[in-house]
């Protein structure tokens, strides 16, 4: 395990001298402000910008007629958040779709011309989602490369009808936003035909190849830069069409312009996770062993754009079960693109399946911990490939002797509103965490001087989880540095190459191709360090520790004599790293915007992390309120870089699991398709106060298959299963199955008068 | 948000010049808020915080035996903090301390905090129809999302709830507020204050135009002490109430001799049950009762498709206020007789 280094920008970003995107001095900078519609279906009928254009200050109206021609709509699904241009469309595709950008001199004046501009529509009715007339529904296989197909095994329906005990059961999670706390925007600048994009974005190598594409221009003319992030979570992952749009708007005004959306525009033009609805069906014998399995997704989509998160891609390999069979469709609604959020696919089917897992298990009476074990896998059931390493079960029994899980066996496992204190129903429940481990192609270049100062540049991304510091923390030690002698510069497509910050790949892809880049500059010392010395003892004996060059305990040098050695005043190392079964031209493809992540259920060995997270709950026996006062969760995910950080995004991923369970739902209109809660007054997410007892243990795994760093990304890990732990000590405690998140004490207030 | 005139007033008199063709801020928590989101668009926005340097009565808690005077421009921190309402007015203190958050509580002013206006959702997006910020164009609310929106005090043109705290407590304390017009000063109860929607939502308070909310005034009473509000949220703080209760008891024995109650979260209006106070009057105060009393609160509750709850959970906190009431102990009798605090 690292060592618990403290963020080495952590100072940086709480006294305010962190930059970010928004935050850049740009010379006579102008300002944009987006109008968008006020209908999710239909055509404009007329746009009036006359009063807009004559507010003083007002440079530009940006609309489809000024836009007409000038940008290429994007290409959804490499990196592109949907299909449409808006600026190019007469259609109204969704609620607050954006048909104009205002740019003036000041912030003030665009936002006061802005609701000027007078907009007429021809309706349509909308589809808002699952149980409205109009929706189109087709199949998630094969509606993205993402998702090639529904895994399957064996003959489900002959083993569901054998099963002496079975499970039928409807799961629905809510629609959610983003809500970064950086706002979503956009500041273009041009300079001699140069682009440079100050954009919080999670890929900025990939940007720079759409934004080429969109704009028909040269990559090797554009930089994107993404120094700092405020909250990203997959929603500055793929571009919107904004960012094309805002450089036009600068090239028509010829002054670099910004355009900062409102928080309520954040909804509508950035992606957000949308709502699923999941039927699980399951079989078992008496032994607690199961038999059949399946697992049917619907998820809600845009009309133009088939996004699909398919979570039963880890879902029908999490246990041993015998028979699989999954299906996911596509209900494509007048709503906006959905996109990434924290494990996209894992947070809502694994809610379903836990969920599913948790009520088989009281069906059979055994303990829900042991019906996980009962059901642990070493293998895929549905290829038959293993798991590179698996230690869900330790995870389990680490995270339930740190809970107290006995209590719960004491009480009688499956006697519900058996631990009452006064008006409050007590309940403990457990669920699994499961991500998979990926990896992506990065480079990155490092560089030692000789005042044993070292520079590491990729242009991968600090979205806060640490990534930043765990780099530094990677080449310290491999050049024998201290972590305060490492520079790092990240999130600019002008450094070497680095990943997407999707799919937990950042740590395990950036230490690798640092290490990779450290070893080369290692290996040169080496070689300057035995010249005229004669070889080590032994080659192992050879490090590089407190700035100093060791060849054994009787020769070491300081590593500016060897770089006098080697005639230079500097070292400087340029390492590509490609996963494993990567295509040749991985980096190129990177640079071109295809990120290349392996891993997963994907490859010829399955990579998956895992966790166990239990909780404790407290429901008002009146007023159906619930409180969360414990969670603890286990977790084991290779090598822990730096336990400190680890240990941040799994208490923020829990956290995260509790608001998915508790608060958060974005409403949308059924009537109009028109999300009704556009602000943090109203989207829910928790607060301090609701967040009580928080441990996190990180169990001890050692994997040297999944990467050269031995690392399992665990960014995603922690807000899988926790909303299913919730549900599971809400039924022990009310006896009441909650099978909708958030759950709400509506919900507990409605089940008691019927 | 469109371009404004902003003035600073210096004196009362000079406030009272400006208020009837424009708009006053004071903490500004909820104009500034509705004026970037396009809700309102005054002409003009005069800004009152100076005034308590001229009138230092505007800024300052004042108690004693004939009770408590609070100035409009009071913070809610600064009167959720002082002592002496904590021990004689605890109604009034509770409903400061769970509403909002601490940052808000420090800017918002009392005045302002009695006069905030709907969050109903509808309403503050402006291009949805709203009765109550366009009249006559209808209310998108009846059918559409409406599990925040009121059960009492509706009408067929608006259901969109009062969404403060304070009023409650004011309510059931028998509290005034001061109004300073052109005529001069003039006491009116808080009770007279707002406005159910009916068919003209847009009518929210019997304020005249020209009129200022100087001071809220409390009377003393030998059982404000036996308050309590109790306020239910979708989540632990920094929400606003799915349903609140704010009640003043009088015991004598274990009998109630008088109960004041007021609903908030589930009404259009601050609401005063007045039903169940009669409910309980005379009677053993008890869960039976309390119950009994929270029956009557909300019979004449209409609900709409997704707050039906809002009467179950009403009820709910209205008997949780009232039992926790019964049981409370009066304050020592060092702080009984009050004192003036600067």
């Amino acid at each position: 395990m690292g060592a618990p280094v403290a963020r080495i920008d952590g100072r940086l970003k709480v006294t305010g001298q962190a930059r970010y995107p928004a935050d850049t001095p740009l010379h006579n900078l102008a300002h944009g402000v987006m109008v968008t519609s006020t209908i999710a279906r239909g055509r404009i009928r007329s746009l009036d910008t006359t009063a807009a254009a004559s507010v003083p200050g007002v440079l530009l109206v940006l609309t489809r007629d000024q836009a007409q021609g000038q940008l290429t709509a994007p290409k959804f699904g490499t990196g592109g958040s949907t299909s449409i241009q808006p600026l190019n469309e007469e259609r109204i595709w969704h609620d607050g779709q954006t048909v104009a950008i205002v740019v003036a001199e000041t912030p003030e004046v665009a936002r006061e011309a802005a609701d000027l501009v007078a907009i007429t529509y021809d309706h349509d009715t909308p589809s808002a989602g699952f149980d409205a007339s109009g929706v189109e529904i087709v199949d998630g296989a094969g509606a993205s490369p993402m998702y090639p197909e529904d895994p399957k095994a064996g003959d489900f329906d002959t083993a569901f009808k054998a099963a002496p005990v079975v499970l039928d059961a409807t799961y629905n999670t809510a629609a959610q936003h983003h809500n970064p706390m950086e706002l979503f925007s956009t500041t273009a600048e041009w300079n001699d035909g140069q682009l440079t994009v100050y954009e919080p974005s999670q890929f900025v190598a990939g940007w720079r190849a759409q934004l080429a594409k969109q704009l028909d221009m040269d990559a090797a003319n554009i930089r994107v830069v993404s120094e700092y992030i405020g909250g990203a979570f997959g929603s500055k992952g793929p571009m919107t069409p904004r960012t094309a749009a805002v450089a036009l708007a600068a090239k028509l005004v010829k002054r670099p312009v910004r355009c900062v959306c409102a928080r309520a525009q954040g909804y509508t033009t950035a992606t957000f996770r949308a709502e699923t609805r999941q039927r699980i069906r399951m079989g078992a014998g008496r032994d607690g062993k199961i038999r059949a399995f399946s697992h049917e997704g619907w998820e809600l989509t845009s009309r133009p754009d088939d996004y699909v998160v398919g979570g039963t891609e880890t879902t029908a390999r999490l246990y041993a079960y015998g028979a699989v069979h999954t299906k996911v469709q596509l209900v494509k609604a007048d709503r906006n693109t959905p996109g990434y959020m924290r494990s996209p696919p894992e947070t809502p089917y694994v809610f379903g399946l836990e969920c599913a897992m948790d009520e088989m298990a009281e069906k059979l009476g055994l303990d829900p911990v042991e019906f996980r074990r009962v059901n642990d896998t070493q293998a895929d059931p549905v290829s038959g490939k293993r798991y590179t390493s698996r230690s869900l079960m330790r995870c389990y029994d680490e995270a339930a002797a740190a809970f107290g899980w006995q209590r719960r066996l004491d009480a009688g496992v499956w006697k519900t509103g058996a631990m009452r204190e006064g008006d409050w129903l007590v309940g403990l429940g457990c669920a699994t965490a499961v991500y998979p481990t990926q990896v992506a192609p990065c480079a990155a270049r490092v560089r030692l001087t000789a005042d044993g100062k070292a520079l590491l540049q990729t242009s991968a991304h600090e979205i806060g989880t640490g990534v930043r510091t765990v780099a530094a923390q990677t080449a310290a030690q491999a050049l024998g540095l201290s972590v305060e002698d490492v520079t790092v510069e990240m999130g600019d497509s002008a450094l070497p190459a680095g990943p997407v910050a999707g799919g937990s790949v950042s740590t395990a892809s950036v230490c690798s191709a640092v290490l990779k880049a450290c070893g080369a500059i290692r290996d040169k010392l080496y070689r300057a360090a035995t010249v005229n010395s004669g070889p080590p003892a032994t080659p192992e004996s050879f490090t590089l520790r407190d700035g100093m060059a060791v060849l054994d305990s009787g020769r070491s040098a300081p590593l500016s004599a060897l770089l006098q050695k080697l005639g230079t005043t500097q070292l400087e190392e340029y390492a590509e790293f490609a996963p494993e079964g990567s295509a040749p031209g991985a980096v190129e493809q990177l640079r071109q915007g295809n990120p290349g992540i392996m891993g997963g259920a994907k490859g010829p060995v399955l990579m998956y992390a895992f966790g166990a997270e239990f909780v404790e709950v407290r429901v008002h026996a009146r007023t159906g309120e619930i409180r969360v006062p414990r969670m603890v969760g286990a977790f084991a995910a290779g090598r822990i870089m730096n336990p400190r950080t680890a240990r941040s995004q799994l208490m923020g991923g829990m956290i995260w699991g509790l608001g998915a369970a508790l608060h958060e739902m974005t409403e949308i209109d059924p009537r109009h398709a028109r999300t009704v809660n556009r602000d943090l007054q109203d989207y829910l997410l928790p607060v301090n106060a609701d967040v009580e007892g928080v441990e996190v243990i990180l169990v001890p795994e050692t994997d040297t298959e999944v990467n050269p760093a031995g690392v399992k990304g665990l960014g995603e890990l922690g807000n899988v299963g926790t909303s299913s732990a919730i549900a599971s000590a809400i039924y022990h405690a009310t006896g009441r199955r909650l099978r909708d998140i958030p759950m709400r004490l509506d919900t507990l207030l409605q089940l008691q008068q019927t | 948000m469109q371009p404004f005139l902003f003035d600073r007033a210096g004196s009362v008199a000079e406030a009272l010049r400006a208020v009837s063709d424009a708009t006053v801020i004071a903490g500004g928590t909820n104009l500034v808020d509705y004026m970037r989101l396009g809700v309102v668009s005054p002409k003009r926005v005069v800004d009152i915080n100076g005034l308590n340097r001229e009138t230092a009565a505007l800024g300052r808690i004042t108690l004693d035996h004939q009770g408590l005077r609070l100035g409009a421009l009071v913070r809610m921190a600064e009167a959720e903090d002082h002592p002496g309402i904590r021990a004689h007015y605890p109604v009034l203190a509770d409903s400061l301390a769970l509403a909002a958050s601490r940052q808000i509580r420090t800017m918002a002013s009392l005045g302002g905090n009695l006069l905030q206006r709907t969050r109903c959702e509808y309403f503050r997006e402006a291009s949805w129809p709203c009765n109550k910020r366009r009249p006559g164009s209808g209310c998108a609310a009846l059918d559409g999302l409406n599990r925040q929106h009121a059960v009492l005090g509706t009408s067929d043109a608006c259901i969109a709830t009062y969404p403060g705290d304070m009023a409650q407590a004011l309510l059931v304390l028998d509290a005034q507020v001061e109004l300073t017009g052109p005529g001069g000063v003039r006491l009116m109860p808080v009770a007279k204050v707002h406005r159910q929607p009916g068919a003209t939502p847009y009518l929210e308070t019997t304020l005249a135009p020209d009129e200022l909310i100087t001071a809220l005034v409390v009377p003393a009473s030998p059982w404000s002490w036996r308050s309590r509000y109790v306020k239910v949220r979708d989540r632990r703080s920094f929400a606003f109430a799915l349903a609140s209760a704010a009640v003043a008891l009088d015991l004598e024995g274990d009998r109630v001799k008088q109960a004041r109650i007021a609903l908030g979260g589930v009404a259009t209006v601050p609401w005063r049950a007045e039903a169940a106070e009669v409910a309980l009057v005379g009677k053993p105060l008890d869960q039976t009762t309390a119950r009994a009393a929270a029956v009557a609160a909300f019979a004449g509750a209409r609900t709409r498709a997704h707050n039906a709850f809002k009467v179950p959970l009403g009820q709910e906190v209205l008997v949780q206020a009232l039992l926790q009431a019964g049981a409370l102990q009066p304050p020592p009798p060092t702080t009984r007789n009050g004192v003036t605090h600067a």
